[in-house]
């Protein structure tokens, strides 16, 4: 079986879809057995809807970069 | 009295992105709240010297933002007229319903219900992420809220797939906490 620190990478990357089929397999199993680690799965993938559902927006660096400029400017 | 002085030169980092959400929820365009931001740390800047160091930056930048969104709408609703209700009537003969209930019945309303919710987890989220190591919030919104591919990540960035798993562990794992602490 699969540490719990191989489970933990394995469910960040099933976060973002990243995990292939076998290692999808290979977190079920683990957190079949592993309470802990089906715990944190759980509220990772709690984190992932939130982020979603959040639809945070962010500006970009160039946008900030053009902020600070115009900012320095005034002072 | 180092409390009560400002720090203009970390405030686009700090708190730009925290101030965009807050504006775009409420302006709905990103360029106007873009501009809303830059307005906000114009003026901080300007009355800089009237901050008594009462409330925390963030929230002082906050109350002048909020006071630059109502601005924002007082200019466009300053044209006489412009601020009222126009209702849609509705001619198409195939409803013969209520005519009321048709003009109240709003399809998005399921989907409006938690925008208010939504809102403020964003800014949650958003504060939380503002907590963590540059390195790791800098990964994590770059993998998470802008969707780049890891691949891309580690070739701008420098490093490999494995260091940016942890980072990535390690952000999730902090924003877990924060959010547990700050929002449930």
């Amino acid at each position: 079986m699969i540490s719990c620190e191989k489970a933990a990478v394995i469910c960040n990357k099933a976060q973002y879809n990243e995990a292939s089929l076998m290692e999808k397999i290979k977190l079920k199993i683990h957190t079949f057995v592993c309470k802990t680690c089906a715990k944190h799965s759980k509220k990772n993938t709690k984190l992932t809807s939130l982020c979603n559902k959040a639809n945070v927006q962010i500006l970009s660096d160039e946008e900030k970069n053009a902020m600070k400029n115009i900012l320095e400017g005034k002072k | 009295m180092a409390s009560h002085e400002l720090n203009p030169n970390i405030w686009v980092d700090q708190y730009a992105d925290y101030l965009f959400n807050y504006a775009v929820t409420r302006v709905s365009d990103s360029e106007i709240a873009k501009d809303l931001v830059q307005e906000t740390f114009f003026a901080g800047l300007k009355s800089a010297k009237n901050y008594k160091g009462e409330a925390a930056e963030r929230t002082w930048l906050i109350a002048i933002l909020k006071r630059k969104v109502i601005d924002h709408y007082r200019k466009i609703n300053s044209k006489k007229g412009k601020a009222e209700v126009r209702m849609n009537y509705n001619s198409s003969s195939d409803s013969d319903g209520d005519w009321l209930e048709e003009q109240v019945a709003d399809p998005f309303s399921s989907m409006n219900d938690n925008i208010l919710e939504n809102e403020e987890l964003g800014l949650a989220i958003q504060q939380c992420i503002s907590k963590l190591p540059k390195k790791q919030s800098q990964v994590f919104v770059m993998k998470t809220i802008r969707g780049i591919d890891t691949e891309d990540i580690c070739n701008e960035l420098g490093i490999n797939a494995s260091n940016l798993w942890v980072m990535i562990h390690r952000a999730r794992t902090a924003l877990m906490g924060c959010l547990n602490k700050n929002w449930f």
